[in-house]
């Protein structure tokens, strides 16, 4: 069997419609922190700039909620996305 | 009890369900959440929800939990709907039966306040001539944080 060595990125709401991305996949590196993954995305330039601390980005791992310093490992389905805005 | 769907509710069967769900309730507290505008734009015609299938669910289920650790909870239902909703339909439903008035109201008013700044649903008004995300609030983030 396979095994997953990449991370499911995915972003919703505004976040989700500005990049025009709603799930993406990247590898795994040793060391990859979900702050560490946004930084990389913000390299893309454009409207992932913003991921870079301009606006404020709530990190999920695992559908729970996570801080930017915490460690991604492979199969790890991670999600970027604004300030929560329900009820 | 925890639904995230498209489809209306009726709060009165929410209600009977909360009634019947056992023994020793001597007191249910609801909450219904209605579609309004958030002032931010002219012509608000209603709303667009979107949600984190799966995340959405984990963490109400969570916030229900936390309710029945710190206060009597026999049985709460929570509701909440997604897609478009026109001006003063339904969106959010919260009920609690406890043994006690004090617990299910506590319990009720901390599920509400903590979804609002803690479960993955954004708000997009809807308008005739365009359409923006709702940004968060800094006084529903207050009330939050009053429970911690």
């Amino acid at each position: 069997m396979a095994t997953d060595k990449t991370i499911t990125v995915k972003f919703f709401a505004r976040l989700r419609e500005e990049l025009d991305t709603a799930s993406l996949k990247v590898e795994a590196k040793p060391g990859l922190t979900a702050g560490r993954l946004l930084r990389d995305l913000a390299g893309n330039g454009g409207h992932w700039a913003q991921l870079d601390g301009a606006q404020p980005v709530m990190i999920a791992i695992n559908q729970a909620m996570a801080k930017s310093d915490q460690a991604l490992q492979p199969g790890d389905e991670v999600a970027f996305f604004p300030p929560v805005t329900g009820g | 009890m925890i639904r995230v769907e498209q489809q209306d509710f009726d709060p009165g069967e929410e209600y009977h369900a909360l009634r019947d769900s056992g023994s020793g309730t001597g007191a249910i507290a609801t909450f219904t959440g209605l579609v309004r505008d958030s002032g931010d734009l002219k012509g608000v015609t209603g709303l667009f929800l979107e949600h984190y299938p799966g995340m959405t669910e984990q963490v109400i289920e969570g916030l229900v939990g936390e309710a029945s650790q710190r206060w009597d909870v026999r049985e709460a239902r929570v509701i909440h709907r997604v897609g478009y909703l026109a001006l003063g339909e339904q969106i959010v439903f919260v009920g609690v039966c406890s043994a006690h008035r004090g617990d299910a109201f506590a319990a009720c008013e901390f599920i509400m306040d903590a979804l609002k700044t803690s479960a993955p649903f954004w708000k997009k008004e809807i308008t005739g001539g365009g359409e923006h995300w709702v940004e968060q609030k800094a006084s529903d983030v207050d009330r939050s944080q009053s429970w911690e």
